[in-house]
């Protein structure tokens, strides 16, 4: 701040009168601008910092001396087998989660874009999951799939309901699906709804008029215009499924036996079940630039697509 | 072109329905078993309570002093959000209609830091919070949730005001209208469509947020409800007729509220979504 001030003033001769009003000014600029600033700063800026250089020390939390680890922490990265084994998970979470609830999504959307008579009731219906909290949804789901899935075991009689669905690696990780589905579809639909609104019905209909059927108009027409909420959606799922943590914490804490366990998970047990408050500093900085990384190709790539109209 | 309703969109609508129910079937069954015996959950989650009794929930009440986990929530999202929307607007007005190097930088660094997971922050935050005495209070958490709320709200109201051509603001100076005074009576109101939508995005998010008080929250009394709840999970549970009726006094404030604003929640949703 005091350098852009100086900076501004040095190169020109001013009057103590001009020097004054910009003096006010600058300091109007600092009065609305530091508040968030500051906040900002010791909420997200120094937390940041820390957790880059925690990545580089051995320290369990607890003890009075840190020591400098270098790049030791990233090395145990790589043969950390639970690690991994977090890692794909979260991967296979990712792209099973993302391409399922767009899809859920962009179907109801579709579905609620025709004319029907209780679309407005409907819409709320299916958005309504997304207000409640991910815990909360998360216990909601434990006690279907341990309570009632027995129940419906018993009077349909279908296998699918007997397995303990909670129990089982598989089982839990389409567990875990089917809640994200349940959660997140409503929400990309009004997304997806408020794009299918902007798609003019002259154009279809003049498509339709010159022989193209109602596959290819969705697949040539209304897909390409809908795109940038494609893009949108797609960031969501993919960043949402990357930190997905409540639900996971609150359906399967990661089990059984490690499999359903998310990285925001993982990263949250190592610091403080078992105090690795340096390793966890060090996969927590490992999930950022994966996040980041993948995001930002995401948006770029699917920015570059985009067609105007 | 005006669409007909034929046969084809009866049929749509009937699978919509049916589709709908099944949405909605996971809260039905929690809300009716809220009300059972801890046998009767035990025997048929399907069937309909013996009678509708309340004594699962006056014993949820009690047990996890449901008023003051309410009032702590309240307390919680409303300051926060009141503070996360004066802080932010203010930045975004003088960043937006000040341009310059220092107020690029400070509106790129505060863009780029929203990619940066929860998980990245958590465990230096908890050190950081500890050093300024964040820690078991609800003031401390106020002021975690202003700084995690700044990001969005000082992008969504960057992107508003810039569409506000500044001819308004001229000229409420040229009346002798101070800074302090156009951005309170000539910015403000006119921020009030993207004041509705960043207050319903941070409220919902505040309101359900769990593992922010669940590290920084210690004392039973500064719980919020998702804390509250999470009690009849720990590890020797198994009381589920009070397990549900604790869930469903969790879900039934959010409920009402989506219900009421559904109108502004949907707008904002979609805004915040498509700005974000």
């Amino acid at each position: 701040m005091k350098q852009a001030l100086t900076g501004k003033l040095s190169g020109v001769a001013v009057r103590p009168a001009m020097r004054r009003t910009s003096l006010r000014k600058h300091l109007i600029y600092f009065a609305f601008v530091s508040p968030a600033l500051l906040l900002f700063t010791l909420i997200i800026v120094l937390p940041f910092f820390r957790a880059i250089l925690f990545s580089f020390q051995d320290w369990d939390g607890i003890s009075s001396h840190i020591e400098w680890a270098g790049w030791d922490n990233y090395r145990t990265l790589f043969h950390d087998k639970a690690f991994l084994k977090s890692f794909l998970f979260t991967l296979k979470y990712v792209a099973v989660g993302t391409i399922l609830v767009n899809i859920t999504g962009f179907f109801l959307a579709f579905a609620l874009n025709f004319a029907l008579k209780s679309k407005n009731m409907l819409r709320t219906v299916y958005f309504m999951p997304h207000v409640i909290g991910p815990l909360i949804i998360g216990f909601i789901w434990q006690f279907i799939f341990t309570q009632v899935f027995p129940n419906l075991a018993d009077l349909t009689g279908w296998g699918i309901f007997e397995k303990s669905w909670l129990a089982l690696p598989n089982y839990a990780f389409w567990a875990l699906i089917i809640v994200n589905v349940w959660y997140t579809a409503g929400y990309l639909m009004v997304i997806y709804i408020a794009a299918l609104q902007g798609v003019s019905p002259d154009l279809l209909e003049a498509a339709e008029i010159d022989g193209a059927n109602s596959w290819q108009r969705l697949w040539f027409m209304v897909l390409p215009l809908v795109r940038p909420a494609i893009t949108i959606c797609l960031f969501l799922a993919i960043t949402n499924g990357f930190k997905v943590f409540d639900l996971n914490f609150a359906l399967t804490k990661g089990g059984p036996f490690g499999s359903t366990e998310s990285l925001a998970l993982q990263i949250y047990q190592d610091a403080f079940s078992s105090n690795q408050y340096t390793l966890a500093s060090t996969k927590a900085i490992v999930f950022f630039v994966v996040l980041a990384s993948i995001t930002l190709i995401q948006v770029f790539v699917m920015k570059r697509k985009e067609v105007e109209m | 072109m005006k669409e007909r309703y034929n046969s084809g969109k009866f049929l749509l609508e009937i699978a919509m329905a049916a589709l709908a129910v099944l949405f909605l079937a996971p809260l039905y069954l929690v809300f009716i078993n809220a009300f059972k015996r801890y046998d009767e959950v035990l025997s048929s989650t399907a069937s309909l309570p013996e009678s509708f009794r309340l004594s699962n929930f006056v014993t949820v009440w009690q047990q996890i002093h449901f008023p003051t986990a309410f009032q702590n929530s309240l307390t919680i999202t409303v300051i926060s959000v009141l503070g996360i929307l004066l802080v932010s607007s203010a930045a975004a007005y003088q960043i937006v209609r000040r341009p310059g190097k220092l107020s690029n930088i400070i509106f790129l660094t505060i863009l780029a830091s929203m990619v940066i997971p929860f998980q990245t922050m958590m465990i230096p935050l908890l050190q950081v919070a500890k050093d300024f005495h964040l820690i078991n209070s609800l003031y401390g958490i106020i002021i975690m949730y202003l700084g995690f709320g700044i990001p969005l709200a000082l992008f969504l109201y960057h992107g508003f005001i810039k569409g506000i051509p500044i001819e308004l603001e001229e000229a409420a100076t040229i009346d002798g209208c101070n800074t302090f005074g156009v951005y309170f009576r000539i910015l403000l109101p006119l921020l009030a469509p993207i004041t509705t939508t960043i207050a319903i995005l941070h409220s919902l998010w505040i309101w359900n947020d769990f593992l922010l008080p669940y590290i920084v929250l210690g004392q039973k009394s500064n719980q919020t409800i998702p804390l509250a709840s999470y009690v009849y999970f720990g590890e020797y549970m198994n009381e589920w007729h009070l397990a549900l009726a604790a869930l469903t006094m969790a879900v039934i404030p959010v409920i009402a509220f989506f219900l009421l604003m559904q109108k502004y929640i949907i707008q904002g949703i979609t805004a915040g979504a498509v700005k974000g």
